[in-house]
C-alpha cells in the first residue's frame, strides 16, 4: 500500500490522528485512547498487516513525554510511524501493545525504566536495567545525579 | 549423643523451584542474569535480569557529537564493532546528506562481511564449548585470529576499531588489505569444511539441537527476533537484501531461510552466512574503485533538526538507530534498537517445557552479547 492510502486509512480509522511531516517514514500522532484500538487494527487488517514493531522508544520532549512505535509489515513492505504524547510527568501513562507485538513487552519496560511512562495493563511493568528503587529516570532531561555523572 | 534435626525434604520432581543462572556463569557469556523455575529438571519458566553492565549509552550520547558516538557503539555489539559504527555513519550522511565516494562504500562493506564473519566465527566456537566440545574453541578462534590480524594491519585494532567516521574512513586501508583478504577466503574455504565434521555432524550436537527450543514464524516477528535466529524461523530479515546500504545491491548473495525454527538450524543459518559472506568478499575485494577514502565534511556537524532512523544488519540482527536532532552538534534524543535486546525476550517463550540442559544450547544459538543488551 503506497503512503497516500495508507494515510486515507488511518484517518478514517482516528479521524484526531495529527499528520506529522517528517522526511522518512510517514508519522502520526494518535491521542492515547486510540493507540490500543488502532495497533490491534494495524496488525490484523489484511491489508495493512503491521506485524513487525522494529522500534519502541520513548522521548522526552519537556512540554510531553512521547512514545514512538516503528511499524512494518513484512508481507507489503510499507513503514508506519507512530507517536503517543502524555503531559502528565508524574503519572504520565499509555496503554500498552505487548499483547498485539510480543517485542514491546521488553521495549515498554526499557522505556518505563529510563523514561517513565507507565504502561496500562502491561504484564510485568517493572525496571529492566535499573535497581528496583533507583531515584528517577535517567533518560529524562531534568534528570539530576550528581553521583553518576560527570559533567564534563 | 547429637540430636538429629530433621529438616522438611520437597520433593524437587513435584515441587517448583528456582535457580539462578548467572550473573556469573559460562553459558550466559557475558554478566546475564537468569532466573529459572524448575520442577525437576523441567523449565516452567524464566525470567532474564539485565542491567548488570547497563552504562547509559544513550545518555552519553546526549552529551557526545557524531564522531564521539561512534567510539561508544564500538562497545555495544563489540563482535559486530564496524557494524554498529557503519550504522551511525550512514544515519550522519544520510541526515547531512553526503554522498560518501565509491570506494569507501566497497571497504565499508568488504569490512562488514569479514566482522560478521569474525563474530560467527566466535559464535562457533563458544557455542561448540556449550555442547562440550573443547575443540571448537580452539579452531573457531585460531581462524578468527586471521581476520583479526588484517584488521591491526589495517587500522592498528583488534576489537574496538572505531575506523568509519562519518563521511568516511579514519584512514586508507593498508596495500596488504587485499591479500591478506583473499588469502584468509582461501584459508577460511578448507576450515570450514572441518567445522562441519567436528561439530556439525556431530550426532550428539544433533540429538541435542534438533527440535529443542523452536519458534515459529509468526512469534518470530512478533518477538523481534531478527538476523540469523530469525531467518531459522522463515522470517525474511535480512537489511541487506531488503533495505541496502553500502555495496549490498551489487553483490550476489542469497538470504538463506529455514524452516523448522529450531536450535539446529538457528546453528546452520550460521554456518551458510559464513559462506555467503565469503561469496561477497570475493565478489568485490579485486573491484575496489579508487578514489578518495572519505568526503569532505565540516569539522562540526549539526544534524537538521528532525528525526532519522537507520537499520543495519548486524551479526546477530537488526540494529536500528533513532535520532532526533535539534540541529545542535549533539543529539537530543539518541536510541539503539539492538538485535541481541529483542533476542532474549524470546528465550523465556521458547525454552518452557524442555530442560534446563536445552537452555544452554537455546542461549547459545541466540548468541546474545550481553552489552548490546544493557547499552
Amino acid at each position: 500500500m503506497d503512503n497516500a492510502t495508507l494515510k486515507e486509512r488511518i484517518l478514517d480509522f482516528v479521524p484526531e490522528a495529527e499528520f506529522q511531516e517528517t522526511k522518512q517514514f510517514l508519522t502520526f500522532i494518535i491521542p492515547p485512547a486510540r493507540i490500543h484500538e488502532l495497533a490491534v487494527v494495524l496488525k490484523s487488517e489484511a491489508d495493512l498487516a503491521f506485524d513487525f514493531l522494529f522500534c519502541l522508544t520513548g522521548v522526552d520532549m519537556i512540554k510531553f513525554l512521547e512514545v514512538v512505535y516503528h511499524l512494518e509489515s513484512t508481507g507489503h513492505k510499507h513503514q508506519l510511524v507512530l507517536k503517543v504524547r502524555t503531559a502528565d510527568r508524574e503519572n504520565g501513562a499509555v496503554d500498552t501493545v505487548s499483547d498485539i507485538w510480543r517485542t514491546a513487552e521488553f521495549l515498554e519496560r526499557e522505556v518505563y525504566d529510563l523514561l517513565g511512562i507507565r504502561f496500562n495493563n502491561h504484564p510485568d511493568l517493572r525496571r529492566i536495567f535499573l535497581e528496583e528503587g533507583w531515584n528517577g529516570h535517567p533518560l529524562r532531561k531534568d534528570y539530576v545525579d550528581e553521583v553518576n555523572i560527570v559533567e564534563l | 549423643m547429637k540430636e538429629v534435626i530433621n529438616l522438611p525434604v520437597k520433593n524437587i520432581e513435584e515441587e517448583e523451584y528456582h535457580i539462578n543462572m548467572g550473573p556469573q556463569h559460562p553459558s550466559t557469556h557475558g554478566v546475564l542474569r537468569l532466573v529459572v523455575s524448575l520442577q525437576g529438571e523441567i523449565v516452567k519458566s524464566l525470567k532474564p535480569h539485565c542491567g548488570y553492565i547497563h552504562r547509559g549509552i544513550e545518555k552519553m550520547c546526549e552529551k557526545d557529537t557524531y564522531p564521539q558516538i561512534i567510539h561508544l557503539t564500538d562497545r555495544m555489539d563489540y563482535l559486530s564493532a564496524h557494524i554498529n559504527n557503519h550504522a551511525v555513519c550512514l544515519l550522519v550522511e544520510k541526515a547531512l546528506e553526503v554522498e560518501v565516494p565509491e570506494r569507501v562504500k566497497y571497504i565499508r562493506t568488504i569490512i562488514d562481511e569479514l566482522n560478521r564473519i569474525a563474530s560467527h566465527q566466535l559464535w562457533w566456537c563458544s557455542f561448540g564449548m556449550d555442547m562440550g566440545g573443547l575443540t571448537c574453541f580452539f579452531y573457531g578462534l585460531r581462524d578468527r585470529e586471521k581476520i583479526l590480524d588484517i584488521f591491526e594491519e589495517s587500522f592498528g585494532s583488534r576489537l574496538l576499531h572505531s575506523y568509519y567516521t562519518p563521511g568516511g574512513l579514519m584512514m586508507d586501508i593498508h596495500s596488504n588489505f587485499q591479500k591478506g583478504v583473499k588469502d584468509f577466503i582461501k584459508y577460511f574455504r578448507k576450515k570450514i569444511k572441518d567445522y562441519d565434521d567436528i561439530l556439525t555432524g556431530n550426532i550428539i550436537m544433533q540429538e541435542r539441537t534438533k527440535g529443542v527450543g523452536i519458534l515459529t514464524r509468526e512469534e518470530a516477528i512478533s518477538y523481534g527476533v531478527t538476523g540469523p535466529s530469525g531467518r531459522a524461523s522463515g522470517f525474511a530479515c535480512d537489511v541487506r537484501k531488503h533495505h541496502p546500504y553500502g555495496v549490498y545491491d551489487k553483490a550476489d548473495f542469497k538470504e538463506i531461510l529455514g524452516t523448522d525454527g529450531d536450535t539446529f538450524t538457528r546453528y546452520m543459518m550460521r554456518m551458510h552466512e559464513m559462506r555467503e559472506s565469503m561469496k561477497i568478499l570475493e565478489q568485490l575485494i579485486d573491484n575496489i574503485p579508487a578514489g578518495d577514502y572519505t568526503a569532505k565534511m565540516k569539522a562540526v556537524l549539526k544534524l537538521p533538526a528532525g528525526e532519522y532512523y537507520q537499520r543495519v544488519e548486524a551479526a546477530r540482527g537488526e540494529l536500528g538507530v533513532y535520532v532526533v536532532s535539534d540541529s545542535n552538534k549533539t543529539p537530543y534524543r539518541m536510541k539503539f534498537r539492538s538485535p541481541n535486546f529483542s533476542n532474549l525476550s524470546v528465550l523465556d517463550h521458547i525454552s518452557r517445557g524442555g530442560k534446563i540442559a536445552d537452555l544452554v544450547a537455546i542461549g547459545g544459538s541466540l548468541d546474545y552479547v550481553i552489552p548490546d543488551i544493557d547499552r
